[in-house]
């Protein structure tokens, strides 16, 4: 473990990008980042250009015209970078999986981190989420 | 000397919670052309839902917007009530209008907070997002879901609202209400608040009319239309409240019709819980006959429009629907012409637009693709029958 991964497992800076979502994962990454949950306890931030970031939270079938900006926008984060897939659909789909507009999944264009599943995932479930994150990013090879 | 330049916005911007593109046209600091790209979130709702049965649609129109995932499937399932022609148990109707009213409570407050951060004003948003939390808080405990209730039914409600949790939600709401009141007047009387939203992105009542918009913008601009009082349903013609309208149109106009709905949603909330009798919360609904029916309701939003045509099978044969956004977001052109460059932003988030609700269409690209017509089809179809004719002969 290096200093970069021990600054970085401390503040975790996220970009949200929505692929066709439904707006619910997208009010749950805010619910999280507002004072009730707080993710800034944990240093999360959310951050205006995935040029700052250092985690894409994304949420939402990726449909055909998002899949090329999907792909320019995860070659333009800075390396180290994590990806999350969030909620049901983020991860695989979900009831999106046969709709004529939805592209390829999620894990086939870019490589992601971490899922967490849900329609759409209770904020705990993301709290756990990013705990989990910064063991990987801590030690690779506590989480497969 | 006029030199004009374009500002893009988005697909992926800060300020967006959802993609789409908007091209701003500028001169100096007045904006002199706005054009809308959306097509970002376009998922092919209707399509899925005829590939449904009648009980799953349900599920899956709920799946159209996070924020309207109780508008949307009370529509669909009245559409669907009108074909079969179900008569709704009185206590589902009262849970349908309680799920509605903490589902608008928490849409405006959503949108006061995101309106507050388009301004800049970080404190409102932190505000509105943790006084939302009770609401969500009632809608975990009704529903078992924060969002995505799943809740509705063709011929009443999945779940009962239980003695033990009227109380629970009276006192949630009290704490709620305490907490509108504060952020009112943190609102209605703040002087920059005032100076930056009064006069504003101005729609006036005959350009309302015109343009058919809905909701609270059109209820803005002094136009009375509320579908809950004008096509009745639900439970509300068997509570007292009022539709709020304002005179100016502008942002500000827009900010107090959603305050003070949200008052009158409390009000009806609670008049529901006091009125609800007691019976069952569902009807048996056998099968659902050939024919077309209509769902139309208030969303938080304005208008939420559903058809649905039934050929006597297990699912729809077409499912048509019409999200409010859809008609609300043509007034940009109205609104946003001629203010500055600093005032868009507001502007363009006043009417609370939802393009995961408005996105029915895709856009083919005919540049470098031959596009089929009707005819076209139709040929294609001769030729294939042609070929399995060949075929069959063959064999």
């Amino acid at each position: 473990m290096g200093l970069k991964e021990k600054i970085l497992a401390r503040s975790i800076y996220v970009f949200h990008v929505s692929s066709g979502s439904c707006n619910n994962c997208d009010i749950e990454i805010l619910d999280c980042l507002t004072p009730r949950f707080d993710l800034e306890r944990f240093g999360v931030v959310l951050v205006g250009s995935v040029k700052h970031a250092d985690a894409m939270l994304c949420t939402g079938s990726v449909n055909r015209l998002t899949v090329p900006r999907i792909k320019k926008l995860y070659e333009q984060m800075p390396k180290p970078g994590f990806v999350i897939a969030w909620g049901a659909c983020g991860s695989s789909r979900g009831l999106f999986k046969d709709s004529y507009n939805t592209g390829a999944p999620l894990d086939e264009i870019i490589p992601v981190d971490a899922y967490i599943p849900g329609c759409p995932p209770k904020p705990e479930a993301v709290i756990g989420a990013l705990v989990k994150l910064k063991e990987k990013i801590l030690n690779k090879k506590a989480v497969k | 000397m006029s030199h004009k330049a374009t500002i893009p916005i988005g697909p992926y911007h800060p300020l967006q919670e959802e993609p789409e593109f908007y091209k701003l046209v500028v001169e100096g600091e007045r904006v002199v052309d706005v054009d809308v790209r959306i097509g970002y979130n376009h998922r092919g709702i209707e399509k899925i839902s005829e590939g449904k049965s009648f009980d799953q649609a349900i599920f899956a129109v709920e799946r159209i917007c996070g924020i309207c995932s109780g508008s949307h499937p009370i529509a669909c399932v009245q559409a669907i009530e009108e074909i079969a022609k179900v008569e709704i148990p009185e206590r589902a109707l009262f849970i349908r209008s309680i799920i509605q009213e903490l589902e608008r409570l928490h849409s405006h407050m959503l949108w006061l907070g995101l309106a507050g951060h388009f301004l800049g004003y970080n404190t409102i948003f932190m505000w509105g997002w943790k006084y939302r939390e009770p609401i969500c808080d009632i809608m975990e405990t009704v529903t078992g879901n924060r969002q995505n209730y799943g809740i509705m039914k063709v011929g009443g409600v999945r779940r009962d609202i239980e003695k033990e949790h009227v109380p629970y939600i009276l006192s949630r709401l009290d704490e709620f209400t305490k907490q509108l009141d504060m952020l009112k007047g943190a609102i209605l009387d703040d002087p920059v608040l005032h100076a930056r939203l009064k006069g504003v992105g101005i729609l006036t009542k005959e350009k309302a009319i015109d343009y058919a918009a809905l909701g609270p913008t059109a209820r803005a601009s002094g136009v009375d239309i509320d579908a809950r009082r004008d096509y009745p349903y639900a439970a509300y013609p068997r509570v007292k409240w009022n539709v709020i309208t304002q005179k100016e149109g502008d942002v500000f106009a827009k900010t107090v019709v959603r305050i003070l709905e949200m008052y009158e949603s409390v009000n009806i909330i609670r008049q529901c819980l006091d009125k609800m009798p007691q019976g069952p919360i569902d009807a048996k609904v056998k099968d659902v006959p050939p024919g077309e029916g209509i769902g139309q309701i208030e969303a938080p939003r304005g208008e939420c429009f559903h058809y649905i045509k039934s050929d006597g099978t297990n699912s729809p044969m077409r499912h048509k629907i019409r999200a409010p956004t859809f008609m609300n977001f043509a007034t940009f052109r109205e609104t946003v012409i001629g203010e500055t460059v600093s005032d868009a932003t507001i502007i363009l988030a006043a009417i609370d637009p939802c393009y995961c609700c408005t996105e029915r269409m895709v856009v083919v690209n005919s540049k470098d693709r031959e596009l089929y017509k009707g005819p076209d089809l139709i040929k294609l179809s001769q030729e294939k029958t042609r070929l399995i004719k060949e075929k069959m002969q063959r064999l």
